[in-house]
């Protein structure tokens, strides 16, 4: 099925230039040979110069530099590390959820969410009613969002860079995706919502958009480390290079199963920051 | 290791009785998870066996019934040891409206070389009410822990209220200052109790979810001092 083709007409923008060349699983199609589907999307989407705000937190990584859990790079190593492990892994299930779901009229068959679950077997199990009305979808994701970060802290931060790169992401990449996501979760989506459907209108497959939440739920921590604790920048990038990204990646098509690994001392950082008075980070 | 490998699965259910009042209906144990019940609405677990041991499969279901009050403790910490394989420890839970269930038994303790797997899936119907308390120890004292992977899944009025896993004994989370830090426990206490911000104090926090519950997490040096942090944050959220 080729969802580039649903594309609004109206719409010249929208991933222009992009052949339709990936399938809603996020499979390269025949067209491409290259290899290329979705690279420049996830560039630009990745790099920290993306005018989306992203500078402006450090994932938990100024409170840490205050309160020396974090003094120099091996301890920034394993912050970083444990941090893609959870967040960064919780990130990329969302990131790989929305970009899949996005713009899609209706669920393919493989992703639907089965409310009726609830009634026969798995309890835990939340999905849309039935008829999966498109509005829900986005609700329905950001609900499992919400119930996988604790820290309010922490949701206020996800929320505020979720909104800021929808706004960014509407004018780069204009798509009905985004205004549906901006219209349904007006409160701001969580950032890896909004950067799983960002990706899509960027053409990105579920994978890339799963690669730039890994990505980007390590790289803003590891530079406010580098600022705050004046770190060498090239030892801080070798360390970067050598994080298992890979490893944090899955496809995702459950989404009351996806992953939900908690950072406890994330949330008790994310909530000491906002109490301390001098901060160079929103988060 | 010889050992034959365990498969249980232990029940509790209550009902009303006729004066309306919580009747434990039903009190299926099925060793090494032993059910006795202590008082009206109270009942303990009474591990009958060592473990889980690695290969173990174990199996807790309760449910509670509208308009009725169940508190299960344990008489003693739990501690995963190695064996053949992995444990597994699943619990599934259903509160009706109107039912209240208070789930606070003693530490799961993780010992050398454990390969323990914990879930727990919880379903709450609307005006269900949740106090559930869980406590993973890595190692006994001055033990390195094997390992543990636990996911706990809660549902409230059918829409997700906390879903989160634990894994310790993952070299890329442990002694992380972003995951457990210096910590050698973790702690967290699900109430389903709204509290109106979020506080913080030395190791714990008290987190406002997003939906109909509050969530007290924290981080220790030993049991003690877990149980202590968490006692605080419960204090601190009415319910």
């Amino acid at each position: 099925m080729d969802v580039t083709a649903t594309e609004a007409p109206a719409l010249t923008g929208a991933a222009s230039g992009m052949p339709p060349t990936t399938d809603l699983t996020g499979q390269p199609g025949p067209a491409d040979l290259t290899g290329l589907t979705g690279l420049s999307g996830l560039l630009l989407l990745a790099d920290s110069r993306l005018p989306a705000g992203g500078h402006a937190h450090s994932g938990g990584a100024e409170e840490a530099c205050r309160t020396g859990a974090i003094s120099g790079p091996e301890d920034l190593a394993r912050f970083l590390r444990g941090r893609l492990a959870t967040a960064g892994r919780v990130a990329a299930a969302l990131a790989w959820s929305a970009c899949a779901a996005a713009h899609v009229p209706k669920f393919p068959d493989t992703e639907v969410p089965d409310i009726r679950a609830a009634d026969s077997g798995d309890p835990t199990s939340t999905g849309p009613a039935g008829a999966a009305d498109a509005a829900d979808k986005w609700r329905l994701l950001d609900a499992e969002a919400d119930a996988r970060i604790a820290s309010p802290a922490q949701r206020l931060a996800s929320r505020t860079q979720g909104r800021l790169l929808v706004r960014t992401a509407k004018r780069i990449w204009p798509s009905r995706a985004l205004e549906e996501l901006a219209r349904d979760v007006p409160d701001g989506a969580h950032h890896p919502i909004a950067l799983g459907v960002a990706a899509r209108a960027a053409g990105c497959t579920p994978a890339q958009a799963a690669m730039a939440a890994a990505y980007t739920s390590v790289t803003g921590a590891a530079t406010a480390a580098v600022r705050l604790l004046g770190l060498d920048p090239v030892t801080v990038h070798r360390v970067l290079a050598d994080l298992p990204y890979d490893s944090v990646i899955a496809e995702q098509h459950d989404w009351s199963a996806l992953p939900a690994h908690a950072a406890p001392a994330l949330d008790l950082l994310a909530e000491q920051h906002l109490r301390t008075e001098v901060r160079l980070f929103v988060s | 290791m010889t050992k034959a490998l365990v498969r249980a699965r232990a029940i509790l259910r209550t009902g009303l009785d006729d004066r309306g009042r919580t009747r434990v209906e039903t009190m299926r144990s099925d060793p090494p998870i032993t059910l006795r019940q202590t008082a009206p609405g109270e009942v303990h677990l009474v591990s009958t066996g060592a473990g889980p041991l690695g290969g173990d499969r174990l199996r807790l279901d309760v449910e509670v019934a509208e308009g009725t009050s169940l508190t299960v403790r344990s008489i003693a910490s739990t501690l995963v040891l190695p064996g053949t394989g992995r444990s597994l420890m699943e619990i599934h839970v259903y509160v009706a409206s109107g039912g209240s269930l208070v789930f606070a038994p003693e530490p799961t303790v993780l010992a050398a070389a454990c390969d323990h797997r914990m879930t727990t899936a919880i379903t709450l119907e609307p005006d269900a009410s949740l106090f559930w308390r869980e406590e993973i120890v890595f190692g006994r004292h001055g033990e390195r822990p094997g390992r543990c992977h636990s996911r706990f899944d809660a549902t409230f009025a059918g829409r997700p209220l906390l879903r989160q896993e634990f894994v310790v004994g993952d070299p890329d989370a442990d002694g992380s200052p972003a995951v457990f830090g210096t910590a050698r426990c973790v702690g967290s206490t699900l109430i389903t109790a709204a509290s109106k911000e979020a506080e913080v104090a030395e190791g714990v926090a008290v987190l406002p979810l997003a939906g109909p519950g509050t969530l007290v997490s924290a981080l220790a040096a030993d049991a003690v001092e877990l149980r202590n942090r968490l006692s605080w944050g419960e204090s601190r959220v009415s319910v």
